[in-house]
C-alpha cells in the first residue's frame, strides 16, 4: 500500500448525501477480477450522459476538479454495499482523500486499506471547506496526517482533524495487515486450541 | 468486563485473540463465506505473496452473483461474468475450498446457503464480502460484511482487526396486523431510524415480535440492518433457532449437538444488560410498507402518499427527496396505489425463502387473478434447495399458471450483475433491500415491499394494499 503522509492538491466539491457505492461504481464494473482500470467507471451515471458523452454539469467533468485528489461531500457517504471496488475507483480515478460529515462503516474501513485517507469533520467545517472547493480561483488544499490538519486555499486557519492512532499509523507507513497479524501468529494458535477445547463443535475434524 | 453483558458482549469478548494498546482488537472468525465478486482479487493477493488459507474447513464458497437464473445447459453467456465464476471455481480448487458450483443443488445465494447448511451457527463470527451477511445475526452469531482486502486478512490468518461497535437494542413490541410481515418491520424501522441510523452499532432485535417471528423473517430483518447503517444485526438464539438448524448437513450432531445447544442457551443478553442506545418500535401501528424513494429510508404505508419536498425543512434532505422524485418519475401527493409498475421481483437474500414464496404463492392462489397485461413477473428462489421444495409443494405451477416466470437460484435482479435487469425507466416492485438509482438497471426505478406486497402488485400493475386481494 502506497503510504500517505502529506497530500496537496484540488478538493472537488460533491454536495450530495447518503451517497451509495451503486453511484460510485455501478455493479456492472464489479466483474472484473483486478484491482485496476475502475476510474473510468467512478461515479459513471453522474459523469455520463446517455450517449456515453461526459456530462458537462458533472463536478468531475470540470475544470480545475478534474484533477482533483480530494472529495469533499455530505454525509453518511459510501453507504450501501462492501464492495472494495468502491474506494479502488476513487483510487484509479486519483483521489486519496475523502472530507465528510460521516461515512458508512464498510466503506470507511475499506479507504484505510487502500491508502485513502476519509476525513470525519462537523457539518458547519465541511460546509464551509465546500464553500472554499467550490469558489476559490484555485482550489488547493493540503491534507497532512502527521499533523492532522487540512490547509485551505483561503490561508485561513488549518483545520485539524481526528483519526485513529492504529489506522493512522498504517498509513503513513503504507503498513501491510497481513503481515502485522502474522507476527501473532501464536497467538492465534493458543486462541484455536483454547477453542477447540471449549467448543469442539466447531471443529469438526475434532469430533 | 464484568456485570450483565448483551448478547454482543458475549461473542465478541470470546473471540478476542489479543487487544493493542488503542483498544483495537484482534477478532477470530468462526466461518467465512465467499462469492465471486469480491473475491478474486483477494486470493490473488494470497497468491503473490505466497500465503495461504489458515483454515480452508472453515470458508464454504458459491458463485451468485453473476450465474444466469435461466437455462443454465451452456454456461454464462456473459464472457465476463463466465471468467468471475470460472476464476471462483480455480481459486477454491487451488486452495482446497468447498464449492457449491452452478450445476450444484446446494448452490444458491451466499447468505440463504449458509444457514440452510447449518454453516452458520449461534455464538459464532461470520463473515463475507458482502453487506447482506448481516443476514446471519437472526441465528444469534456476529455476522457482517467486509471488503476484499478483509477477505484477504481472513483467509490468511482467520481473524479481522476490529474496534469495538457500540450496541443498539431495538425493541419491536405489540402484534403484527393482518398483512403485515417481517419486511414490513425492517423497512418501518428503517424509515424511522434512517440509513445511517445504526453507524456503528451492533443492533440487538428483541422484544415479543421479534420472538414471534420465524427464522426466515428474522434473517429478513437482519438482513436490512445494513440498510439502516449497522454492520451486523442480532436476534437471541432461542427454541425456534435449534429447532431450525437440527439436522442440517453442516450443524454438529449427537453429543456435540447437546453441547453446543448447551452453550447457545447462555447466549441472550442478560436482565439488565446495557445498550448505548435503545429504540421502541410498536408493530402494531405498522401495515405493509413501501418505498418511494432512492434510499431505503425513503418509506411510507401503502395507504400513504409520495410526501411534499416542499414541507421538508432541511435544505440537504429538500434537495435528496426533490432529486428522487425526479429519478424515481413521481409527483408529490400522489398515492402510492396509483403507481403503475412494469415488473416485479421476488426474490434476492432478503426475501427469497421458502416462507416468502408461500407468502407470495399464497397471494396469488387466494386472489384468482394473473400477472397483468404488460407486467413481466420474476420469482427467483433463493437456492436450489428451495426450489426444490417449493416444487415439491407446487408454488411453481401456482405461479407459473397465473404468468409467473420461475427461474434459477441467484441474486439476479436485486442488483444486475446477471441478465435480469430494467430497462431505463422501467417501474419495478421488488422484494430486495436497496431502491439506490440504477441498482436494478441503468434508469431503473425500485420500489422495496413484501413477497405478498410484490405478488398483488404483479396481479393489478400497479402497487397494492394486499389486505385488499386477500381478505
Amino acid at each position: 500500500m502506497q503510504p500517505f503522509r502529506k497530500l496537496t492538491g484540488i478538493a472537488a466539491p460533491l454536495p450530495l448525501v447518503n451517497v451509495d457505492t451503486d453511484q460510485i461504481i455501478p455493479a456492472k464494473w464489479l466483474k472484473t477480477i483486478e484491482r485496476t482500470g475502475l476510474g473510468r467507471g467512478l461515479f459513471e451515471s453522474l459523469r455520463y450522459r446517455e450517449d456515453g458523452s461526459e456530462n458537462p454539469d458533472f463536478v468531475l467533468n470540470r475544470e480545475p476538479y478534474r484533477r482533483a485528489v480530494i472529495l469533499i461531500t455530505g454525509e453518511n457517504f459510501g453507504c450501501g454495499s462492501s464492495r472494495e471496488h468502491a474506494p479502488w475507483a476513487l483510487l484509479d480515478f486519483g483521489i486519496r482523500c475523502i472530507i465528510a460529515p460521516s461515512f458508512a462503516d464498510i466503506f470507511f474501513n475499506n479507504c484505510f486499506k487502500n491508502g485513502i485517507l476519509p476525513i470525519v469533520l462537523p457539518q458547519e467545517t465541511v460546509d464551509l471547506l465546500m464553500h472554499e472547493a467550490e469558489s476559490a480561483p484555485e482550489p488547493v488544499f493540503t491534507v497532512d496526517l502527521e499533523e492532522q490538519l487540512v490547509q485551505r486555499p483561503s490561508g485561513n486557519e488549518p483545520i485539524r482533524f481526528e483519526v485513529d492512532p492504529f489506522k493512522r499509523q498504517c498509513l503513513l507507513e503504507g503498513l501491510d495487515d497481513i503481515g502485522l497479524t502474522l507476527q501473532k501468529l501464536a497467538k492465534i494458535e493458543a486462541f484455536e486450541r483454547s477453542q477447540r477445547l471449549q467448543q469442539p463443535w466447531l471443529w469438526p475434524s475434532a469430533a | 468486563m464484568s456485570g450483565p453483558k448483551t448478547l454482543f458482549d458475549k461473542i465478541w469478548d470470546s473471540h478476542v485473540v489479543d487487544v493493542q494498546e488503542d483498544g483495537t482488537c484482534l477478532l477470530y472468525i468462526d466461518r467465512h463465506l465467499v462469492h465471486e465478486v469480491t473475491s478474486p482479487q483477494a486470493f490473488a493477493g494470497l497468491r503473490a505473496a505466497g500465503r495461504k488459507v489458515h483454515r480452508p474447513e472453515t470458508v464454504l464458497a458459491v458463485p451468485d452473483h453473476n450465474v444466469p437464473t435461466t437455462d443454465r445447459s451452456r454456461g454464462i453467456p456473459d464472457p465476463t461474468s463466465r471468467i468471475q465464476v470460472e476464476t471462483l471455481r480455480r481459486n477454491c480448487a487451488e486452495f482446497g475450498i468447498t464449492l457449491f458450483d452452478m450445476d450444484d443443488v446446494r448452490q444458491g445465494i451466499v447468505h440463504v446457503i449458509g444457514p440452510e447448511q447449518g454453516f452458520t451457527l449461534p455464538g459464532t463470527i461470520v463473515v463475507c464480502g458482502d453487506s447482506h451477511t448481516s443476514t446471519h445475526g437472526a441465528f444469534g452469531a456476529l455476522a457482517f460484511g467486509i471488503g476484499t482486502s478483509e477477505v484477504e486478512h481472513v483467509l490468511a490468518t482467520q481473524t479481522l482487526l476490529q474496534k469495538r461497535p457500540k450496541t443498539m437494542r431495538i425493541l419491536v413490541v405489540g402484534e403484527l396486523g393482518f398483512g403485515v410481515s417481517a419486511k414490513d418491520v425492517i423497512l418501518g424501522i428503517i424509515g424511522r431510524i434512517g440509513t445511517a441510523g445504526g453507524t456503528g452499532h451492533v443492533i440487538e432485535y428483541a422484544g415479543p415480535v421479534i420472538e414471534a417471528l420465524s427464522m426466515e423473517g428474522r434473517m429478513t430483518v437482519c438482513n436490512m440492518s445494513i440498510e439502516a447503517g449497522a454492520r451486523a444485526g442480532l436476534v437471541a438464539p432461542d427454541g425456534k433457532t435449534f429447532a431450525w438448524l437440527r439436522g442440517r448437513p453442516m450443524a454438529p450432531k449427537g453429543a456435540l449437538w447437546e453441547q453446543a445447544v448447551a452453550y447457545w442457551r447462555t447466549l441472550p443478553s442478560d436482565p439488565g444488560a446495557r445498550y448505548d442506545r435503545e429504540v421502541v418500535i410498536d408493530a402494531s401501528e405498522l401495515e405493509p410498507m413501501v418505498t418511494w424513494g432512492t434510499s431505503p429510508q425513503d418509506v411510507v404505508p401503502i395507504t400513504g402518499r409520495v410526501p411534499d419536498p416542499a414541507r421538508e425543512r432541511d435544505e440537504k434532505r429538500r434537495a435528496a427527496m426533490e432529486r428522487a422524485l425526479a429519478y424515481m418519475g413521481l409527483e408529490p401527493g400522489m398515492p402510492m396505489e396509483e403507481i403503475r409498475i412494469d415488473k416485479v421481483f421476488i426474490g434476492s437474500c432478503t426475501n427469497a425463502r421458502l416462507e416468502d414464496l408461500r407468502a407470495a404463492a399464497e397471494v396469488v392462489r387466494k386472489s384468482g387473478l394473473e400477472v397483468a397485461p404488460n407486467v413481466q413477473a420474476l420469482v427467483v428462489p433463493g437456492s436450489g434447495l428451495v426450489k426444490h421444495q417449493a416444487e415439491e409443494e407446487g408454488l411453481d405451477r401456482i405461479f407459473v399458471e397465473a404468468g409467473f416466470e420461475w427461474r434459477e437460484p441467484g441474486c439476479s435482479m436485486c442488483l444486475a450483475m446477471n441478465a435480469d435487469r430494467l430497462q431505463p425507466g422501467e417501474r419495478c416492485a421488488s422484494t430486495s433491500n436497496r431502491n439506490f438509482e440504477g441498482r436494478q438497471g441503468k434508469g431503473g426505478r425500485t420500489h422495496l415491499m413484501s413477497p405478498a406486497m410484490a405478488a398483488a402488485a404483479a396481479l393489478t400493475g400497479r402497487l397494492t394494499d394486499v389486505r385488499k386481494l386477500v381478505a
